[in-house]
């Protein structure tokens, strides 16, 4: 806090008063989406007031149960298929990144490049053939096209970010262990990655994050409405209700962003450090 | 970081690698042992990478319905995208605009919203979560219904306008309006550029700012002849990697239009389109070689971007 940058009170204000104006805007359709959850259908687009008159859970009630199968499975299968993904990308991101950052072998420099190459490959460009061999395996409507690619390390932007950290681990360990006699396997299991914690929970939280928020490769992948997942089921919510309760489909609407949101309270820093490192998007 | 070299061979079978000597002399053990490591990502390399993209490549040139084996269709599609197929080319309109809107309008509030955060402000960490939020949860399908409902007509945004004597209309059913509204959606989510930027803000050395202002420098000034210089480099990585996102969005536009593009293909970002002759009309062929030019189209802009960067972008160790 030097001199020259203490802003003039006035100023402080007005910037105070920007910021504040923004973040009215900004939070604005949340507030609204919040608000008009509990409202009665009539008030929802009848208000500006963002805040409903008493918080009646009833669009809650009956939106989760409006579907056949109710809300519960959508749930169910989101939380299952994010989880896997988290287990799938710790697990082969770890092994993966650490041969690229500790051990050597033929091809390492080519590998490499192709890793990093894919990391800015689009997804469109692969999206069709990985279609033709997950429906070939009979696998369409299973959990397996979301989960599986995540246990063969395609996610290379965290094997990316995690041969990056286990770079700055002290080689001194390594040779330390390896002089007691540890092997490879070993060195992996006992030294490197028990120091990797900040990245493996980087990459934790957002895989989940991402996953449960994902639509596209669950809209082509589920269409049995027991296998939809929360984002493709509110999508069908949408046009099932019709016109006619935008109430239940706020609530839901609401409901389906608390798992993100509740990431976001426990991990805000390292999301934000995450993001300002290394450029994951949020 | 030179000890690694200096410690004698370890009492195990294995020679101790030298880390700094690539892979001149084969080892032969040492390999078998990384390629078991890497024995996932080698698989998923071979069956979800480069064979997807070599068998989208092949695909684009067939006519293939998934039930049916590929007809082999040369030129075909590729051709019928350019001269045959005006849904294509407004696919490729429709996203072009909303590139070319999105990355400049979301990382220029990016960079304002950073620049205000960045001085020593009290609350300025709960700026900085509220205004990120949106970036977090913006992607959902729950936002876009959200954003469905305050652009039509008995909408939010009707209602400011109502209040102020403006009489409103649909945003999202009209045509002339409804990509701006997901242009919009897309600015509202600048808050992990701007995260990114504050970070880069903060590596900006004080006295440079301070120098400048004893030589007289204005706020002003002093933004485009140090903040700006400085920062290009983080402002080069933000430009490309919102290019390749914008290119590639999807959510927004299938959930707002209920999966159509609509009003009259106002909304028919490439990506959808792609769905809608891949997934809903099962022209899989066709659907490859729209994939893989839009592949073609995004690795253009980046090496553009990485080539312009030699012009603009200030490395302070080069």
């Amino acid at each position: 806090m030097t001199t020259l940058q203490q802003a003039p009170t006035k100023r402080r204000w007005l910037t105070h008063l920007a910021l504040i104006a923004g973040t009215l805007v900004m939070v604005y359709p949340l507030l609204w989406m919040v608000g008009g959850s509990f409202k009665d259908e009539k008030d929802i687009f009848s208000q500006l007031n963002p805040f409903p008159g008493s918080l009646d859970p009833r669009n809650y009630v009956a939106g989760w149960t409006a579907t056949d199968p109710t809300f519960t499975r959508f749930y169910v299968n989101s939380l299952l298929i994010a989880v896997l993904a988290v287990a799938g990308n710790v697990i082969a991101c770890t092994l993966t990144a650490y041969a690229f950052a500790r051990l050597e072998f033929r091809g390492k420099k080519v590998f490499f490049g192709i890793m990093l190459g894919s990391i800015m490959l689009p997804a469109h460009a692969l999206l069709i053939p990985q279609y033709v061999l997950f429906f070939n395996l009979g696998w369409v409507n299973t959990y397996l096209p979301l989960v599986v690619p995540k246990f063969l390390a395609t996610d290379a932007f965290f094997i990316f970010l995690m041969v990056q950290f286990i770079r700055t681990i002290p080689r001194t360990l390594d040779e330390a262990a390896m002089i007691d006699g540890c092997g490879k396997v070993r060195i992996f299991s006992r030294i490197v990655l028990p120091l990797t914690g900040p990245v493996l929970i980087t990459t934790m939280i957002f895989t989940f994050i991402w996953t449960y928020n994902d639509f596209f490769a669950q809209l082509i992948y589920l269409s049995y409405p027991s296998s939809e997942t929360v984002p493709v089921a509110l999508r069908r919510f949408v046009d099932a209700t019709g016109d006619s309760s935008y109430g239940q489909l706020l609530a839901m609407s609401v409901l389906s962003l608390v798992p993100t949101f509740i990431v976001f309270l426990l991990a805000q820093r390292r999301i934000v450090e995450g993001i300002a490192t290394t450029g994951l998007k949020g | 970081m030179s000890l690694g070299t200096t410690i004698a061979a370890p009492a195990g079978h294995e020679p101790a690698p030298d880390v700094r000597d690539g892979s001149t002399r084969p080892r032969r053990r040492g390999d078998r042992v990384a390629y078991l490591f890497l024995a996932p990502w080698f698989a998923g390399l071979l069956l979800l990478t480069t064979g997807p993209l070599l068998g989208s490549l092949y695909l684009s040139f067939t006519k293939f319905n998934l039930l049916q084996p590929p007809a082999w269709n040369g030129f075909g599609n590729y051709l019928k995208l350019f001269t045959d197929d005006p849904r294509y080319l407004q696919s490729l309109k429709v996203t072009f605009i909303y590139v070319a809107l999105t990355v400049p309008l979301q990382l220029g509030f990016a960079l304002a919203v950073a620049v205000m955060l960045n001085r020593p402000l009290r609350g300025m960490a709960w700026y900085r979560s509220i205004y990120y939020i949106p970036s977090l949860l913006g992607g959902s399908v729950a936002i876009a219904v959200i954003w469905g409902q305050l652009f039509d007509d008995d909408g939010v945004l009707n209602g400011f306008l109502a209040f102020f004597g403006v009489a409103g209309r649909s945003w999202i059913s009209n045509p002339d309006t409804a990509l701006y509204t997901l242009v919009l959606l897309n600015i509202w989510q600048f808050g992990s550029p701007m995260v990114i930027f504050l970070a880069g803000l903060k590596q900006i050395p004080q006295e440079l700012y301070d120098a400048a202002s004893v030589d007289g420098a204005s706020a002003w000034r002093r933004f485009w002849s140090v903040t700006v210089p400085l920062l290009t480099p983080i402002i080069f990585f933000n430009v490309v990697l919102q290019i390749i996102q914008a290119f590639q969005a999807f959510t927004p536009a299938y959930v707002v239009s209920g999966g159509s593009g609509g009003p009259s293909d106002s909304t028919l970002f490439y990506t959808l389109y792609l769905y809608q002759q891949g997934f809903t009309n099962l022209n899989m062929g066709y659907a490859s070689a729209m994939a893989w030019v839009l592949l073609l189209i995004i690795a253009t802009f980046t090496l553009i971007n990485f080539g312009l960067a030699r012009r603009w972008v200030y490395y302070e160790d080069r």
